[in-house]
């Protein structure tokens, strides 16, 4: 593998993470060797064995269709942890942006 | 009477006669933390009202309600675990001064029966490490040597049970993050089978890997706290209903009769051939007592750890989302909300997290997918044949916890793939979702050594009862630091 300076960049704006240039050059390096590390899973022929996609063999898994109702205090609790807040809504930025 | 040595059983026994109340047990905890913690640094946070619970429980005790076995006793638990109304960070700054809003079913089910939450200990930030170094709350030392490192990413829960700060913890194992650090640290733990206890109200890492699971001065005490946190949950869809406990009335005292698998591939170059030497002594003393030994293949055993560092980081970079700074934690305002969640996570997030966010996203992204995902989880397949393949011919398979006994503070901390070596015996019990057992088999340089005992999906009581055999055989176990 040989990631560059783009590629980190890139992954990056996918993970929505802010990284410093010196950080960029540090994870470009380590990303690098982690992914010449699991190279080696290439070596091992996987032709049509199935993916283990469930840890356990259960699916479906069904709850009687009752309403349960959120405790007071714990939705006095969510609501205080948010950043910024209008009365009891969650105040954020625009999502979109208006044309001018 | 010193409660530090003192089994689950004993406390128990104290405070049913009242010689013991649970708020004396619980002044001594603290006191034993507040007296140590500054140089272990096991405990975040002490919980202010550990000793109101404590004088809860001894008013009812007294008013002659019958109370189990966990009634007064002190816990800790690692910082990921939500405690209704305390706060509650995954060693995170991203989430410093975060209030849990509800209690996980493990902690609900702990105060149902009487546990006092004495506070939450230290952790690699969201449970990513194995040193227990990467918390922005401060390293967690080794109570053997504080030069040493505890493991982790439990490292705290581990140091802390280790120290003599509490009867007994909890700590969540995605890739060996219980036993690894039980191995370091000279205590027992275990990674009970995936889907054996709930997950509800711990905050995931890879939630196909994920469980939460006991730490312990003993197997005996291991089954104890089993029995009140096991169990299917509504609120945990992968949570399993069974009809047994994993904990029998009766554990069968001996392990004649019993064949136990040798893996040849988990003693490989690299090891320390001291920790090789402790883990075979372990396996004479299972052998004198008439088990059979035999050395078994698991082919695939190599590819373990490629294979997890693909679908965990995938899975945590999916699940490491939510943390945006809108509804909980860290903020940093941008000039536009991608931007917020761009300075937010950037800043928020420690360099571990990361890293595995963007090895994740990296893995997952366009054109990537089949290269990795989609090979890691046939992998995971060729893995889990391996374990039931073997499985089919012995009881239970013995091998070393770790590598190498407890390393300096900072020795591996900027050299990602050593650290993640040293998980490579631990990581295949996740992946093929079996539990596993680690208990002390002895000593390298004064450092704790661990036996792990990995057996079949749901038969937890097989290593409970090659493990307290083993306990009853040594006094490992029983060394304190």
């Amino acid at each position: 593998m040989s990631l560059t300076t783009q590629d980190v960049q890139h992954i990056a704006k996918l993970s929505r993470l802010h990284l410093s240039e010196e950080e960029v050059e540090i994870y470009r390096t380590q990303l690098d060797s982690i992914l010449t590390y699991i190279e080696k899973l290439q070596a091992v022929d996987t032709t049509g064995v199935a993916e283990l996609q469930h840890a356990l063999p259960i699916s479906n898994v069904f709850r009687e269709d009752i309403v349960s109702v959120c405790e007071p205090e714990t939705h006095t609790l969510l609501i205080e942890n948010f950043s910024h807040k209008e009365g009891d809504l969650l105040e954020v930025q625009a999502v979109f942006n208006r044309e001018e | 009477m010193d409660i530090s040595t003192m089994s689950l059983k004993e406390l128990a026994d104290q405070l049913t006669k009242k010689t013991v109340t649970s708020e004396q047990l619980t002044q001594a905890c603290l006191d034993r933390i507040q007296e140590q913690n500054p140089e272990i640094n096991a405990f975040i946070r002490v919980a202010e009202d550990a000793l109101e619970q404590a004088r809860a429980i001894d008013t009812r005790r007294a008013s002659g309600e019958q109370m189990g076995p966990l009634a007064g006793i002190p816990v800790g638990l690692k910082d990921n675990m939500l405690v209704k109304g305390q706060v509650t960070t995954a060693g995170s700054q991203i989430l410093e001064g975060h209030v849990s809003a509800y209690d996980g079913t493990v902690v609900s089910r702990l105060k149902s029966a009487g546990a006092i939450i004495i506070g939450q200990t230290n952790m690699d930030e969201f449970a990513m490490g194995s040193s227990s170094e990467s918390s922005h709350y401060g390293i967690t030392k080794n109570p053997w040597d504080t030069t040493k490192v505890p493991g982790g990413s439990s490292g705290g829960s581990a140091a802390a049970v280790s120290a003599g700060f509490v009867p007994f913890a909890l700590g969540s194992d995605t890739g060996g993050s219980i036993r690894q650090p039980a191995s370091l640290c000279g205590v027992t733990g275990l990674k009970p089978t995936y889907g054996r206890v709930s997950r509800y109200g711990l905050m995931a890492m890879a939630s196909s890997l994920d469980q939460i699971g006991p730490f312990a001065k003993s197997v005996e005490d291991v089954m104890t706290i089993m029995e009140c946190i096991e169990g299917q949950d509504p609120n945990d869809g992968t949570s399993i209903r069974l009809d047994s406990t994993s904990v029998p009335e009766l554990l069968e005292p001996s392990v004649a009769g019993l064949t136990l698998g040798i893996p040849k591939e988990y003693f490989i170059e690299g090891m320390d051939p001291e920790v090789k030497a402790r883990v075979m002594d372990a396996v004479v003393v299972l052998e004198k007592a008439g088990a059979k030994i035999e050395e078994i293949s698991m082919p695939h055993s190599e590819y373990a750890l490629a294979t997890y560092y693909i679908i965990m980081p995938c899975e945590a970079s999916s699940n490491l989302g939510k943390f945006d700074g809108l509804r909980f934690g860290y903020h940093s305002m941008g000039s536009d909300l991608e931007d917020t969640y761009r300075r937010t996570r950037g800043e928020g997030f420690g360099s571990e997290v990361k890293r595995r966010i963007m090895l994740g996203s990296y893995a997952l992204s366009a054109g990537y997918y089949d290269a990795y995902y989609r090979k890691a989880l046939q992998m995971r397949t060729l893995i889990k044949q391996d374990f039931d393949e073997a499985l089919k011919r012995v009881d239970a398979i013995i091998t070393p916890t770790s590598p190498s006994v407890a390393w300096g503070i900072g020795e591996k901390f900027n050299d990602p793939i050593t650290m993640y070596l040293s998980d490579i015996y631990t990581v295949t019990a996740n992946l093929a979702t079996v539990p596993a057992l680690s208990v002390p088999c002895g000593f390298v340089n004064n450092l704790p050594v661990g036996l792990q005992i990995m057996g079949k999906p749901f038969d937890e009581q097989m290593l409970y009862r090659i493990g307290a055999f083993y306990q009853s055989q040594t006094d490992w176990h029983k060394r304190t630091p």
